[in-house]
Formats: structure tokens, sequence, C-alpha cells
């Protein structure tokens, strides 16, 4: 099969998700950005489907992206896919420096403020304050970022007035941010010492493929308070 | 043309600084090799890499390149002659999901053999070993995972050779044994037996030396 070509775009793009996972979230928007038309399935946490359990063996997570009947899995490896599948709009920059860097933030977002967010919303106590500590300084090092890069001109990290792979990785911060807050009952989030971080939080929320697709607050806090209350509940009975 | 510079900031015992040598060898590119003291860092590796004050650091034409499977993706996109990364989507993707797997799930379980004890650490050598089953699942019949010659993933699978001196250096049995993964046991004797590959492995006996003080303590108190 060769490379790039066209006949490699044609074919059924299905992506199994979870409407409450942030991963999930960011390979719709790569999709949204590309205009590549794709079939959702809803997964079943519960019950998860043969389909998924065969395509993702290894992990058995969601996202899967299955194109042309091949599945792949982890959604910074989705992205990439997509982006070097179907040419239009790139979502990575074109030079390879600019690659390096933008790899290097999907890297340290998912490792240094993702991670610990979700670590600081499945524990309490003690190793929450841990997290919660991690979590601060990864956003301290984001704010950094933002106010180096971002300005009236340059909304987002993708530059110009364009989304790209940073803004794709960051962006669950938007919606399960402050669910995480309200569900983990801490504060992370401050406008005062964040201020361009907050202003690309607006900008980014209000950008046309992205609005309709945010999931209301209250949904994210209920859904998770009852994940939450769960996971904590078998670490107690230890 | 302006003059390349290339310098790699590492050090000899890092799997993560030499995946960069063997990607930078490959490729024939000169290079500066700065080892770094980690206990004691340098002020150049702390400018280069301000955020994480991690090594390896690839600092191109004095710009820095942190991360060892960013700057692979870096050397293979700057110097385009012998892919390291193939040519088609899908298994591009392949390789970075796999190289992944290594860095997140090997280097945990990794890691928790050489200080889990008893029953705990029986359950994490029953955790790497099917992690290994699951790579040869993508090896299969293949000289290298890159095919016939070595690729993305060969060079981030390096840190098997790490399990497999510490495993010795704490006098445990063969985790990667012939009889539970023939196909990754023959796969490791290749890579070892590479021209290229064999430079950018730290010295065996150093290299045992290291982890048996290291790690070594944790059978003092077993």
């Amino acid at each position: 099969m060769a490379s790039g070509s066209v006949a490699d775009q044609e074919g059924q793009v299905m992506l199994l998700g979870f409407w409450f996972s942030p991963f999930v979230k960011r390979v719709e928007w790569a999709l949204k950005f590309k205009g590549i038309e794709y079939d959702y399935v809803e997964e079943d946490l519960t019950n998860k489907s043969t389909l998924l359990l065969t395509s993702n063996p290894i992990h058995k997570k969601v996202p899967v992206l299955i194109h042309n009947g091949n599945p792949i899995a982890e959604s910074l490896v989705i992205i990439e896919y997509i982006d070097e599948t179907w040419q239009q709009n790139p979502i990575l920059p074109q030079d390879p420096y600019e690659r390096a860097m933008a790899r290097f933030w999907a890297n340290f977002i998912e490792q240094k403020v993702r991670e610990p967010a979700r670590e600081a919303l499945f524990s309490k106590g003690e190793q929450q304050e841990k997290k919660v500590k991690e979590l601060k300084e990864g956003m301290e090092v984001v704010e950094g970022e933002a106010k180096a890069k971002l300005n009236d001109k340059t909304l987002f990290f993708g530059g110009g007035n364009g989304v790209g792979y940073v803004d794709i990785v960051l962006g669950w911060t938007c919606n399960w941010m402050e669910t995480i807050e309200e569900v983990g009952g801490f504060k992370v989030l401050d406008p005062e010492s964040q201020p361009q971080f907050h202003k690309w939080m607006a900008n980014f929320r209000e950008v046309p493929f992205i609005k309709p697709t945010l999931e209301p607050k209250e949904k994210l806090v209920e859904f998770f308070r009852m994940v939450r209350q769960d996971r904590l509940g078998l670490v107690a009975n230890k | 043309m302006a003059e390349e510079e290339v310098k790699l900031f590492g050090t000899w015992v890092s799997p993560f600084s030499r995946r960069i040598e063997v990607a930078l060898k490959l490729k024939g590119v000169q290079y500066e090799y700065i080892e770094e003291d980690l206990t004691n860092k340098s002020p150049a590796l702390l400018n280069y890499n301000p955020v994480n004050k991690q090594i390896p650091v690839l600092v191109h034409n004095g710009k820095p390149v942190a991360e060892s499977l960013v700057i692979m993706e870096y050397i293979d996109e700057t110097w385009k002659h012998n892919p390291i990364l193939p040519a088609d989507p899908y298994e591009r993707a392949m390789a970075r999901f796999w190289a992944k797997y290594i860095d997140e799930k090997f280097c945990a379980a990794a890691r928790k053999i050489v200080v889990a004890k008893g029953e705990e650490q029986k359950g994490e050598i029953d955790e790497i070993q099917q992690q290994m089953k699951n790579l040869e699942g993508e090896l299969k019949e293949k000289k290298f995972f890159g095919g016939e010659s070595l690729g993305f993933l060969d060079i981030a699978a390096n840190i098997i050779i790490w399990l497999v001196v510490g495993q010795e250096a704490l006098g445990m049995d063969q985790i990667l044994n012939e009889e539970k993964l023939p196909v990754l046991h023959g796969w490791l004797h290749r890579l070892l037996d590479d021209a290229v590959f064999k430079e950018c492995v730290p010295p065996k006996d150093r290299h045992l030396d290291l982890f048996k003080v290291k790690f070594g303590s944790s059978i003092a108190s077993k």
C-alpha cells in the first residue's frame, strides 16, 4: 500500500470512546479540525465491547481509532497518525525544531499536569496534597510558556490565530480542570497567578469547532464524583 | 552552507542518552558528547533544559531538544537518510505506540522489580514477562522491530538490556530467558551483535558494578 496516497485517506474512520474522556475529546478535536468524517461508538465503561477489547488488547482503553480496519490506540499516537494521513489543516508545525518543541510540551502536559490532576482526583489526604502540589508546579510552567508564546495577536500555541497540537493536547483543562477541582475538593486554577493561561482557556472554549463539543460541567462533576467515590471506596476496603 | 554543530549531553549509564547515540551513529552525524554528572549538573545543561533539568539533551546549532523519543523524531526529520521510523503512517503509529509502552509500562515494572521483595517481586516479574510477550507479538518473525535493520522501536527497547544487567547484578534468575521469551531473546542477541548498537551500551563490568552498588542493598536486607 503506497503511503500518503489519496486512497489511504478513504475508507471508514471509526472512533471508540467515552463521552467523559478527555483523551477521546482530543482525538475528536483532531478529526473535526481536519474535517474528517467518522463514526463514533460510545463504549460502556462497565461492559467494554468485543471490538474495543480486540482493537486494543494491550490497554483495553479508549480512545481507539480504527481506519481501514486498522486500530490505533493512545491519544497522542492517534493524533500524529491523523496528521500524517490527512494533510489538510496541519496540526503539528512543519519545521522539525518546532515539531520537537510541540512534542516536548505535549509530553510535559501529560506527565506534569494531566497525570498529577488525575491522581489528585482519585486520592485524598496526604497523597492528594502531594499531587495537588505537583499539579500547581506544572501549571506554573504552563503559565510561563503561555506568557512567552501568547499575546493579543497569537492566541494559541499553534501560532497565528489557529489552534495546533499543543492546544489540542492541553484543551482538556478547559472543562475537566474545574470538574477535578470540584470533585476532588481542591483549588488549582487561579486567574491572578495564571492570567495568560486563563486568556488561552477563554479563547479555546470559543473556537467554533471546539465549543459545541464541551460537555456541561455539571454532567462531568456528577459522573466523576461517582467514579471518585467508587475508587476511594475500593482503597478503603483493602 | 553553515557548519552543523551537534552536541549531546548524556551519561554513560543512561539508556535514554544511549538511544540518542545510536540514532546519531546510524545517521552518520558527527557530534560532540558531553558526559554529565547528575549530582552536579553543568550550567550548560540547566540552561538548555530548564524545565526538566535532565539528560539527554541534543543541541543542534545552538537549539536544544529534550526527551529521548522527541529527540529521536527530530533526528529522523532533520537527517532524512537511513530512516529510523517507517514511511507508512500506520507502521509509524505502531512504533510510537510500543515505544510509549516501553517508556511507561516497562520502565515502571523494571523499577519495581529491583525494590520489591518476595511475592510482590514475583508479581512484578510476571508482569514484565507478560509485557515482553506482548512485545514479541509486535516483533513476530522479523530480524528487528524495524525490519532488516534497526529502527525506532529497537532503539527505544534498549532498556531491556538494563533489565538484564540489573537482574544479573541482583543474582536473580533470568527474566528474559530463552524458554519463556524465545523471540525476544533472539532479538536481543542480534541487537547486541549489531555494529552500531554495540558501541552504545555501557561497558558490562562497569554497569554490573554500578547496579550492584545501587540495588545490592535490597538483597542484603532480604
